[in-house]
């Protein structure tokens, strides 16, 4: 059971891992199953009742390649104009940005081209009928982090455009170039905000460790009998301490003694904000037993 | 002591020199991120290393054996696992145990036995018989990564071993790779999550065939002044494109 809303104009984010439910809320959303309960509105219009007028509007780009790999890229682009009524030439000023990149492989098959190619496709046949709602299913899965900000890129510029996008990925990073991101797991929101706004929920001061001896400082901060939470960022782990009646300065010596008592070297602690990876962990709830599985 | 050696290691497809002449060593015990764009070469270099694609030139060593002389070797002394093919889904946790320990020529006995320490050091024990298909993803890949040192081989290969999964489940199987490490196992892993590049000991950076940077990941970043391994990847990459 989720609700939430999203504005006119907003780049929102669905961020959360396999299984959190991204893939099926957008399916709701674009009509292509029906809700056990609950209902929504997209453009005003409800996927249930007015599914032909609501599908005439969105554009939608599912999780996995759904294009024709044996028609050419060209031939991609008119099909899915005409399935909408359209024509790629009517349709051409809203995809110019993106179709431009691929316009020179207008004649390969669309299974011929690249992983960046494909998905610059994707997004071309997703937006040639001029949609008013825009519906992005991990766009960016599986693609290498050049790419990945390169197709963050062309989003802001179809924000810049005005148009409402809606746009999933299991990549907490990327939820900072959204407007406002929901946090999804389990079938559940944990938290909808601005992507800034979020590491302020964390509810407890947060500091960042990082010693010589990395791979066993893990199990002797959790053995820290005030420490709440402990978990590796690279080469720093995020720790945080259950009182909040003492200050910071002397958790942190408190911390490094424990640390220096128990061996470790090149001991360095500070004081850091708390990201949205860190809300998203808090969130979830998982007994701190549980880590070392 | 080094578990990966490779010089000048190539493979050329017709005119298409996918890696062109890369050297570099991985130790005993390293956690070791082999990271590139997506054609930069990666998918091309693992399959010599693990024994499965001869090499157009250059010589490697992995765990020991010849890469070129000595595939089949070369195949008995390591692991792998990627997020898109480890275990049959058909098949029980057990099974699937049995299935690997009896590829990597395991006794009945040996199965048994490793079968039972891996099962308990996951909880899994309760699991044993459940389908692989009916199991969450973070568990699935906790299991693969198991299974793929099941015959203690000197090195696993990790394909994007961590795609999809919740940040507490990534963060798990990291600390089950830094166990690995610790037990002296090298750990070889490919990954698209720049910020899980960090966890590396050493990461090294492909560009069109080319390893293009190499070292830990503060001296990459210092070398670079950047202020993250994301940014020393799209400075590396992006200007490989504008080459």
């Amino acid at each position: 059971m989720v609700s939430f809303d999203v504005h006119d104009g907003e780049l929102f984010g669905l961020v959360g891992p396999d299984g959190a439910g991204k893939t099926t809320l957008f399916r709701l959303l674009v009509s292509l199953i029906k809700p056990d309960s609950g209902s929504s509105l997209v453009l005003g219009l409800d996927p249930v009742r007015d599914l032909w007028a609501l599908r005439r509007r969105v554009g939608y780009m599912p999780g996995r390649f759904s294009l024709y790999t044996d028609l050419s890229v060209r031939e991609n682009l008119e099909f899915f104009a005409a399935v909408c009524s359209t024509s790629v030439e009517e349709g051409y000023d809203t995809i110019a940005p993106i179709y431009r990149q691929i316009e020179r492989f207008a004649d390969r098959r669309a299974g011929a081209l690249s992983g960046g190619m494909k998905q610059k496709l994707a997004l071309s046949c997703a937006l040639v009928h001029r949609p008013d709602i825009l519906f992005l299913d991990e766009p960016t899965t599986g693609v290498d982090a050049l790419s990945r900000r390169e197709f963050w890129d062309l989003l802001d510029s179809l924000r810049a455009s005005g148009l409402t996008t809606i746009v999933s990925t299991p990549y907490m990073d990327e939820a900072m170039r959204c407007d406002r991101v929901a946090l999804l797991q389990a079938g559940r929101i944990l938290a909808i905000d601005a992507p800034e706004a979020i590491g302020a929920r964390f509810p407890r001061a947060l500091f960042g460790v990082s010693v010589r001896e990395r791979s066993t400082v893990l199990n002797a901060l959790r053995q820290f009998p005030t420490v709440a939470s402990a978990y590796p960022f690279g080469d720093t782990v995020h720790v945080s301490d259950t009182r909040a009646d003492i200050s910071e300065s002397v958790v942190m010596q408190e911390l490094e003694a424990h640390l220096r008592h128990a061996g470790f070297s090149d001991i360095v602690i500070t004081r850091i904000d708390a990201g949205i990876e860190d809300v998203f962990i808090e969130l979830m709830g998982v007994p701190q037993g549980a880590v070392a599985a | 002591m080094i578990t990966i050696q490779a010089r000048e290691l190539t493979r050329t497809f017709g005119t298409f020199t996918a890696v062109n002449a890369i050297s570099f060593e991985v130790h005993r015990g390293e956690v070791f991120g082999f990271l590139g764009a997506n054609g930069a070469g990666k998918t091309t270099a693992i399959r010599m290393l693990t024994g499965l694609l001869a090499p157009s030139g250059g010589e490697a060593q992995v765990a020991g054996f010849d890469i070129k002389h000595e595939p089949a070797r070369v195949r008995e002394r390591i692991g792998y696992m990627s997020q898109r093919f480890s275990l049959y889904d058909d098949l029980t946790v057990r099974e699937n145990i049995r299935l690997y320990g009896g590829i990597y020529g395991l006794s009945d006995a040996e199965i048994a036995a490793r079968g039972d320490r891996l099962l308990d050091q996951l909880s899994f024990a309760d699991n044993a018989t459940a389908l692989v298909r009916s199991l969450p993803l973070g568990w699935k890949q906790k299991l693969a990564f198991s299974v793929a040192l099941l015959h203690k081989p000197a090195v696993v290969f990790l394909d994007e071993p961590t795609g999809g999964v919740d940040p507490v489940t990534r963060r798990q199987f990291w600390e089950l790779i830094y166990r690995a490490a610790d037990d002296g196992t090298t750990v070889f892993v490919t990954t698209h999550y720049l910020d899980e590049a960090e966890y590396c000991d050493r990461v090294s950076i492909m560009v069109d065939g080319r390893i293009a940077a190499l070292g830990t990941p503060a001296a990459l970043k210092a070398q670079l002044n950047a202020k993250d391994l994301d940014e020393v990847f799209v400075r590396l990459a992006r200007g490989a494109e504008q080459s």
